[in-house]
């Protein structure tokens, strides 16, 4: 413990942190500046903001609370953390709702002031939490942030609203301190972010600054901590959203290939923020168009893939289920497209903003007819660049539609990047079809892939659509036999990518007699508790499906070398379900639908049971 | 007018824009002098074919594009508009036409209707109006008439039908026509205009199905009847119409009426004067709503055709914009861009 102006500092591996309040207290905005700010100076971080549907919520209420929570180490990590080590609580709902999470003896602090009377009722509090034993075995520390976000901005000449929004900002200083943090990169953002509001801005930073120094200042905290760098591998780093990865992959696949790339997209929580990174890129010939609704953004879409852009959709679970038509389409013309589905709770509206991985089986098999499309899924907030960019790939190369599956959790979730070389980056190209002679519209080349051609070239005029193609000619055809054909084709050439994927890989023990097969957002908890089980002593084998359709060749084979087989999903068992009726091998699941990551202690749990509990070792 | 695509001296027939498939539509069909009257005005239109692509949704309309030698897109029911939205906004050098019909454009594909027509996406949508279902073998279409007996209504129809020409203008519509599918000269005049529009020209044309509503335009098209019930609308002139072109359309305080030109209290000057290209739709909204009113005739030509910023060249212009300020984006901006650290 080293001791520094008076105050200890204790040095840690790692922390997970809570960040709480009303819906419009500015809770994503405080978890995410304290998120960027932690990747800068070098820690490994995981983050999960978890928040209402409701916009503004009424104040106070336990359904209008919303939080972000934040995982740093100076480890490599996996997962935002099952539980955190401190809570941030803005008011009495938040400690309500959250309360049950902290660790035992975690340490809570919050904002004093707004535990009074109504507020407390609100929350269901009988008697105020901060008075009772409600929160022993807790260190609490109350600090009155609205008061003395007040206090510091007295002379301000700012209206009491304005300065009341300013206090999520007096938490994060103060979190800075007692983390060791600086507060410079935050405020350069005030200065960019509000720099047209010079009296707002100067208020944020006062307020930054005031909640930094009475950390420094108070009694209230006695240490503070820090967590040191965590060694990653050397390069250029970026704190990144799955979101925001995956709108990159999509403008760095059409660079690579040098398309233009297309975007029809209808808002729809938690895919909207691809949309909006995407309209953002018009200089990397990038057009984006906000379709009238969800059926229309796959239509422009395809209508632009038939012109000759790389096109894109993208959208979430009940987006799907209306593009579901339009998809079966593009099968039937044969043009590439790729699909994004943010999945997010449901069914129907369901839980808005929460994760969930209920969308495997529409993914493959939800259309009308045999209407195969790949099927792709990213893993991580990282991975969803790669795999965006492998989703273009594969749509061009086999001129088919691809549905890239990430979900809500790694869709918002952050964490470091270290950002590839350009000559990392994938290579591949788009040709399209300029020659006349021999022209076939629904030719083939070796990938069984027909022909692309951008209309306006001369002597190439043809006619696509939705009813049954003759093979070749792609005219209008409903003999039986060429239907049967047709549909073995298209079955055959989307089959045929297994041969251009990587082979699973299993990773840990891989002589174990388990083995824990996951796929897309699941990752994070399956690698954490794998480890900490190997750790522990016990034999477990890993495996990550990112190809669902068609799966990686050696998927059989690896399943079948394991006398066991668990798949831990967000649902009821749908990747388990296509496993044992692909192959026919026994698998058990691990299911847990609470609109949240799966927890990694539970996930430990299940596995030590599966291998007879400390026998397992 | 500033236009997108490649227009240039182009010597075509008409039987040049004819693919090689047979054309499968019941003999006697509206659509084949749609498609005939489409195939002689295209030479005169002077795009090259390469540069034009057909749309369609689902109905019998909808294979039109199978007949055209041009590229060609027979899609899903109702997304026609969608699907050429995308493709004209991806590719404004495209000359990009759309065929649909009441069904599919009115009924499943209402909303892209409406939108297509508010974004003023440069594309020339001719709907074929047979007031009833051929495809699905006869059932009311959002067109039909009150009381329409079918299949699916055969103690007749309840619903109020839509008025085309009224829903695109109420939609913003810049470019709203009607013309009948015999009627050859006059559709020719009509697609002519519509090409020329820049932004989304409607077309509404009647169209007989000889199968499941028969006879439905035949007022408008008998020869001892069309005179008296059909108003062909012409730019700057008055509105007159009859036989022996002595009757008018008068619009005061009292309203709309139709007045005698024989009787001597009435003038040619208290006709109303058609104006394609006033800004206020009031005029064509006029000229809309004579359609279900058996006191007046049934316009056909041209009821609105006005200037505005398109969607697909808004968008390009946008691009360019933003191009030219930020400069074209590389890969090494695009991934490292900002706040990074160096391990």
């Amino acid at each position: 413990m080293a001791n520094e102006n008076g105050k200890d500092l204790q040095s840690l591996e790692e922390v997970t942190v809570r960040f709480a309040g009303d819906s419009g207290d500015g809770m994503q905005l405080t978890g995410t500046q304290f998120s960027n700010t932690t990747a800068l100076v070098g820690n490994d971080l995981s983050t999960l903001p978890d928040y209402p549907a409701e916009i503004r919520a009424p104040a106070g209420t336990l359904y209008g609370v919303s939080g972000f929570q934040l995982h740093f180490s100076s480890n490599d990590i996996h997962t935002p953390g099952d539980n955190p080590d401190v809570l941030v609580a803005m008011n009495p709902a938040a400690l309500k709702i959250n309360l049950k999470d902290v660790k035992p003896h975690g340490t809570i602090i919050v904002n004093k002031d707004a535990f009074e009377p109504k507020a407390l009722a609100q929350a269901g509090f009988a008697v105020n939490p901060l008075e009772d034993d409600t929160l022993s075995g807790f260190k609490v520390h109350q600090v009155p942030i609205t008061s003395l976000t007040q206090n510091s901005l007295e002379d301000s000449g700012l209206t009491t609203k304005e300065i009341t929004r300013s206090k999520n900002f007096f938490a994060l200083g103060l979190m800075y301190w007692l983390y060791n943090r600086p507060i410079e990169p935050t405020l350069k953002w005030i200065n960019e972010k509000f720099g047209k509001l010079p009296a707002i801005a100067d208020a944020n930073t006062k307020v930054l600054k005031a909640g930094y120094y009475f950390g420094d200042q108070t009694e209230i905290f006695s240490t503070r901590y820090a967590v040191k760098k965590a060694e990653l591998p050397e390069g250029t780093y970026k704190s990144i959203s799955g979101n925001e990865a995956t709108a990159i992959g999509l403008v760095a696949a059409a660079k690579i290939a040098n398309v233009p790339l297309f975007l029809g997209s209808y808002p729809i929580t938690p895919a909207s923020d691809i949309l909006h990174y995407l309209s953002g890129y018009k200089n990397y010939n990038v057009t984006t168009l906000q379709a009238e609704d969800e059926i229309a953004g796959i239509a422009s879409a395809i209508g632009a893939s038939f012109g000759g852009s790389l096109a894109i959709t993208t959208t979430s679970g009940p987006g799907v289920a209306l593009k579901t038509e339009a998809i079966g389409l593009a099968v039937m013309t044969e043009l590439p497209l790729v699909i994004v589905n943010v999945q997010r709770g449901g069914p129907s509206t369901g839980l808005p903003t929460k994760t969930e991985q209920a969308d495997l089986l529409q993914a493959i098999y939800g259309r009308n007819g045999e209407a195969p499309i790949a099927v792709i899924a990213a893993s991580t907030p990282t991975d969803c660049f790669d795999m965006a960019i492998e989703a273009c790939r594969i749509a061009v190369k086999y001129m088919t539609p691809v549905m890239l599956l990430t979900d809500g959790y790694i869709a918002n979730g952050a964490e470091p990047w270290r950002i590839p070389k350009i000559e990392e980056l994938p290579k591949f190209e788009v040709k399209y079809r300029t020659d006349t002679a021999n022209f076939q519209p629904y030719g083939r080349d070796e990938n069984n892939a027909r022909p692309w051609v951008r209309p306006g070239t001369p002597g190439l005029e043809h006619r696509i659509g939705g009813l049954e193609k003759a093979n070749l000619t792609g005219n209008v055809n409903y003999e039986p036999d060429n239907h049967d054909m047709m549909c073995r084709l298209r079955e055959e050439k989307v089959l045929n990518i297994a041969n251009d994927i990587p082979s699973l890989d299993v990773v840990g023990d891989v002589d174990a007699d388990l083995l824990v097969l996951g796929w897309g957002g699941t990752y994070g908890t399956i690698t954490e508790s794998v480890n900490k089980l190997r750790k522990k002593g016990y034999k477990v084998a890993q495996a990550h499906l990112k190809y669902l359709y068609p799966m990686p060749k050696n998927t059989e084979e690896v399943l079948k070398k394991y006398k066991k087989v668990l798949i831990p999903e967000i649902n009821l068992g749908q990747l388990a379900k296509i496993l044992k009726s692909e192959f026919l091998v026994p698998v058990e699941s691990f299911n847990k639908m609470r609109g949240l990551p799966l927890r990694s202690d539970e996930l430990q749990e299940c596995i030590i049971e599966m291998l007879g509990g400390d026998n397992g070792k | 007018m500033e236009n997108n695509i490649d227009v240039e001296e182009v010597k075509y027939k008409a039987k040049d824009f004819a693919s090689d498939q047979d054309v499968r539509w019941c003999p006697g069909c509206g659509d084949y002098s749609v498609l005939a009257q489409v195939q002689r005005v295209f030479p005169e239109i002077g795009v090259k074919k390469e540069d034009i692509a057909w749309i369609s949704g689902i109905g019998c309309s909808s294979r039109f594009p199978y007949y055209m030698s041009t590229y060609g897109f027979h899609s899903i029911h109702g997304r026609a508009l969608a699907i050429a939205t995308g493709l004209k906004t991806a590719r404004p050098d495209l000359s990009v036409w759309v065929a649909t019909g009441d069904g599919d454009n009115m009924s499943i594909g209402g909303n892209h209707f409406i939108h297509t027509c508010r974004k003023n996406v440069d594309l020339n949508v001719l709907m074929f109006n047979n007031q009833i279902y051929g495809l699905t073998k006869g059932q009311y279409s959002p067109t039909s008439e009150e009381g329409k007996v079918t299949k699916s209504s055969p103690y007749g129809s309840v619903d109020h039908p839509f008025n085309p020409p009224s829903l695109a203008l109420g939609a913003e519509a810049t470019f709203v026509a009607r013309a009948i599918d015999t009627n050859a000269k006059h559709l020719q005049e009509v697609l002519k205009k519509a090409m020329q529009h820049k932004g989304t020209s409607f077309v509404e044309i009647y169209q007989n199905c000889n199968i499941f509503n028969d006879g439905a335009f035949d007022e408008l098209k008998d020869k001892e009847t069309k005179l008296d019930h059909l108003l062909t609308l012409e730019d700057g002139q008055p509105m007159i119409f009859g036989k022996n072109s002595d009757k008018g359309i008068k619009f005061d305080c009292d309203g709309i009426s139709v007045i005698d030109l024989n009787d001597k209290n009435n003038s040619i000057e208290d006709v109303m004067i058609h104006r394609e290209t006033d800004i206020n739709p009031m005029r064509a909204f006029i000229l809309a709503n004579m359609t279900y009113d058996h006191s007046m005739p049934t316009p056909v030509g041209v009821f609105r055709r006005v200037q505005k910023s398109t969607y697909d060249e808004s968008v390009k212009v946008q691009l360019e914009k933003v191009t030219a300020k930020k400069g074209v984006g590389t890969l090494q901006n695009l991934l490292y861009s900002g706040n990074t650290w160096e391990v």
